[in-house]
């Protein structure tokens, strides 16, 4: 494993930064919150970073895709997550695109992906339901023979990407009981298919997110993703693969956040002097700056073992997501604290990064989660 | 086939008939191997006839050029020369200030002359070095140096006292940061100079630490005279040979925390949560006390995210890039977390780490109880937890003055 950016690699993190730059400043994120858009982020502008050939990274050249890795989409992510740029990569294109391009269905890879990477569809993918915490086996939505197919019940909650998504994946329940690893389905349902209903909700962050309502949606057999009743092992390789790209995205969030807190602490005057010559600040800023060097790190490292499919690959994802959870917080937090009074103020920025890293802290599972998935990795 | 290959085919033919059978396994760390030098009492027979051999060949400082006692091997020849020995499980023949430190430095800022008379010496083990830096009034303000150097003729007059030197009393050359001139900032008017331990008015006394050990001394220098030919590089441009090699000791430091915990157990833990398992107990295949398990699961991935933070400083270096700014964090970063794995590690032993020596308490907790004694020092040693955090504040964020 190199951990270091090939040619190729700092092109396109520089190519992402330099149009999110140009194109995504924080004030636009803002303008989208105080609209209250119920999509919550630009169709046209995602049309165009798909245009650039950036929802295709992770896909096989096969099934259309660029035939690289999470380690490059990371670069992508990094960049808008830095201006907290709302578009659906991880809902949509990692997540959605992934259940379809790992699912095996030839004729669903057919009719969706080329959709999925030339950003003309988007397919949300519900792993989550009320009080299911971070066991994407805690599934009660139900899947009952119904003819040539199956008859889904049940609510999913916090859809990420799901309002205007095209269709939604949705894990459900053939046989057994919320929590068992066996007796999963994943289906893929479109969202104007009868019965189907989709919720905005209306998050901390702001980001896309949904209430995913079946009630006696008809799917066809056709429709199924991944292996029948054993369905807890794509839905976990999605995740997986999801868990990496948020933290490529809460990098790009945590190092802008302590980026203008450095810049706040370099112009900022208090007692006839800047407060980054206070000793107190400097080193704690210090300390920030130390964590996300190593959430860095575990990054570049968890993305290559997912994507060489290393059998550490596991352990190194929830030491990414354990390490980018606690780093984003703290960066966040010394952030306001820093900015003081206004930092606590609508008007500035840096509180945009402290509910970003909250919600990016609370999915896929927080850092004492991720040590708990460590150590049993661990056998202890 | 490739000389690359012809090259392993002959260090490995040569390593079996050379390499000693009873030193097979045995480890060579900073704190364990051979050190060399006069008085040097060697631990195993074979020690010696291992330096001999690897001395003369030039492997113990595989890299220096021939001509300075090295060996003269290209990076890929030493990796492989690495690896052979690691198969063999043979430890490096001589570890020590020379090979890391003075050697190096010299290499870059020492005349032909100096070269010449030092660096075969140290290749061959024949003479151990130790650093004379901080002083009792400086500490982590080490420019405030005022160890006098005093022009007499060819030679400097040398008085002054240096602390914290490092097995100073089983060296036989110290290099040391000396004041020729008091009339500049403080950084100038210092000079890096190289002082014979054997010299009349050279005096050595150990310091007794709270871990019972005495790895550190005072050395006194009262009227002891040096030629001015032992300066290394210009006379008043100390402060640019130490920083170079402060730089050095701190990478080193880190890599030695930053290798940490890669042993693993029979069943699959790492010797830390066998450790947790083994002294707290299990309960369904866990760790008896949920708090601990948690604590050495932080450790455990602290020390991965540093391994691997390491690893990304190495591989930019491989393709060309100039360290970045996350390699200025590796020493207080990695002696605070191996400050943090030993904590841990007495927590985890409870009540029976509580001995000093004798009977009643296992050689393992005695052994880890003087361990982390010892460790309290790694924020301090090699400059203070607080100095490198105003680096990378000052330094790498440009944070103001």
């Amino acid at each position: 494993m190199q951990l270091a950016l090939d040619e190729d690699q700092e092109m396109i993190a520089q190519t992402a930064r330099d149009f999110l730059e140009e194109n995504s400043p924080v004030a636009r994120f803002r303008a989208l919150r105080d609209e209250g858009a119920e999509l919550g982020y630009s169709a046209d502008l995602f049309k165009e970073m798909a245009g650039l050939g950036w929802a295709g990274i992770p896909f096989d050249e096969k099934q259309g895709g660029a035939g690289m890795g999470l380690a490059e989409l990371v670069l992508i992510v990094e960049a808008l997550g830095r201006k907290l740029a709302p578009e659906p990569f991880i809902g949509g294109v990692t997540m959605g695109g992934s259940a379809l391009s790992l699912g095996g269905n030839t004729a669903l890879i057919d009719a969706w992906l080329p959709s999925v990477i030339d950003g003309g569809k988007v397919v949300a993918f519900a792993h989550q339901e009320a009080r299911s915490r971070y066991d994407v086996c805690r599934v009660e939505t139900r899947a009952e023979a119904d003819g040539d197919g199956f008859k889904l019940t049940g609510e999913k909650v916090q859809v990420l990407d799901a309002v205007g998504a095209d269709a939604v994946i949705i894990p459900a329940r053939v046989s057994g009981e919320a929590g068992d690893r066996d007796g999963l389905t994943l289906f893929l349902v479109e969202t104007g298919a009868s019965g189907v209903s989709v919720i905005r909700q209306n998050r901390l962050d702001h980001r896309n997110a949904a209430i995913v309502r079946l009630d006696d949606v008809h799917v066809s057999s056709s429709a199924i993703l991944g292996v029948a009743g054993q369905g807890a092992t794509l839905l976990e390789d999605v995740i997986e693969r999801a868990t990496v790209v948020l933290c490529g995205e809460m990098l790009g969030g945590m190092f802008e956040a302590f980026d203008l807190t450095v810049d706040y602490l370099k112009t900022r005057d208090q007692f006839g002097t800047k407060i980054g010559t206070f000793q107190g600040l400097q080193h704690r800023a210090a300390n920030v700056f130390m964590e996300l060097e190593l959430a860095r790190s575990c990054v570049m490292a968890a993305a290559r073992a997912v994507d060489a499919g290393d059998k550490d690959a596991k352990k190194l994802v929830s030491l990414a997501k354990a390490r980018c959870s606690d780093a984003y917080v703290l960066a966040a937090n010394e952030g306001v604290q820093m900015f003081a009074g206004v930092g606590m103020t609508d008007e500035y920025d840096i509180g945009f990064y402290m509910k970003r890293a909250r919600a990016s802290e609370l999915t896929f599972g927080d850092s004492s989660y991720h040590r708990n998935r460590w150590a049993e990795m661990g056998k202890y | 086939m490739s000389d690359l290959e012809t090259f392993r085919q002959e260090t490995r033919f040569w390593l079996e008939e050379n390499g000693p059978k009873g030193l097979r396994g045995r480890t060579a760390t900073d704190i364990e191997g051979v050190w060399g030098g006069q008085k040097w009492v060697p631990e195993h027979p074979d020690e010696r006839v291992w330096l001999e051999r690897m001395g003369a060949k030039g492997w113990t400082a595989p890299t220096w050029p021939t001509e300075y006692g090295g060996g003269g091997l290209s990076k890929e020849e030493a990796k492989v020369l690495a690896e052979e020995m690691r198969v063999l499980r043979l430890p490096q023949a001589l570890v020590g200030f020379g090979l890391t430190m003075i050697g190096p430095t010299l290499l870059r800022f020492g005349n032909e002359e100096q070269k010449k008379q030092h660096l075969p010496r140290i290749c061959r083990g024949e003479i151990r070095w130790c650093q004379g830096y901080s002083e009792p009034g400086s500490g982590s303000d080490l420019a405030s140096l005022q160890t006098k150097a005093e022009r007499d003729g060819d030679d400097f007059i040398i008085n002054g006292t240096k602390v914290w030197t490092s097995y100073a009393d089983k060296a036989d050359w110290i290099f040391a940061l000396v004041r020729d001139d008091n009339s500049g900032i403080k950084q100038e008017g210092i000079s890096f100079l190289l002082i014979d331990m054997d010299d009349p008015g050279v005096n050595v006394s150990p310091i007794l630490l709270i871990s019972g050990k005495s790895p550190f001394c005072e050395t006194h220098f009262t009227d002891v005279r040096v030629p001015v030919s032992n300066v290394i590089h210009e006379i008043g441009a100390g402060w640019t040979v130490a920083k170079a090699l402060l730089g050095h000791e701190r990478e080193m430091i880190a890599g030695t925390f930053g290798s940490g915990a890669k042993s693993k157990a029979p069943n699959g833990r790492s010797a830390l949560s066998s450790l947790a398992v083994e002294r707290v107990g299990e309960r369904d295949g866990r760790v008896d006390d949920p708090v601990v398990r948690d604590d050495v699961a932080q450790t455990e991935m602290d020390t991965k995210a540093f391994g691997l933070t390491v690893k990304r400083t190495q591989d930019a270096a491989k393709v060309g890039h100039l360290p970045g700014p996350e390699s200025s964090m590796f020493k207080v970063y990695g002696t605070e977390l191996n400050m943090r794995r030993y904590e841990l590690m007495v927590r985890i032993l409870g009540p029976d780490a509580l001995g000093w020596e004798g009977e009643g308490f296992d050689t393992f907790a005695l052994d880890t109880t003087r361990e982390w004694l010892r460790s309290r020092g790694n924020s301090i040693e090699g400059g203070t937890s607080e100095i490198q955090l105003n680096i990378i504040s000052k330094r790498v964020l440009g944070l103001p003055d």
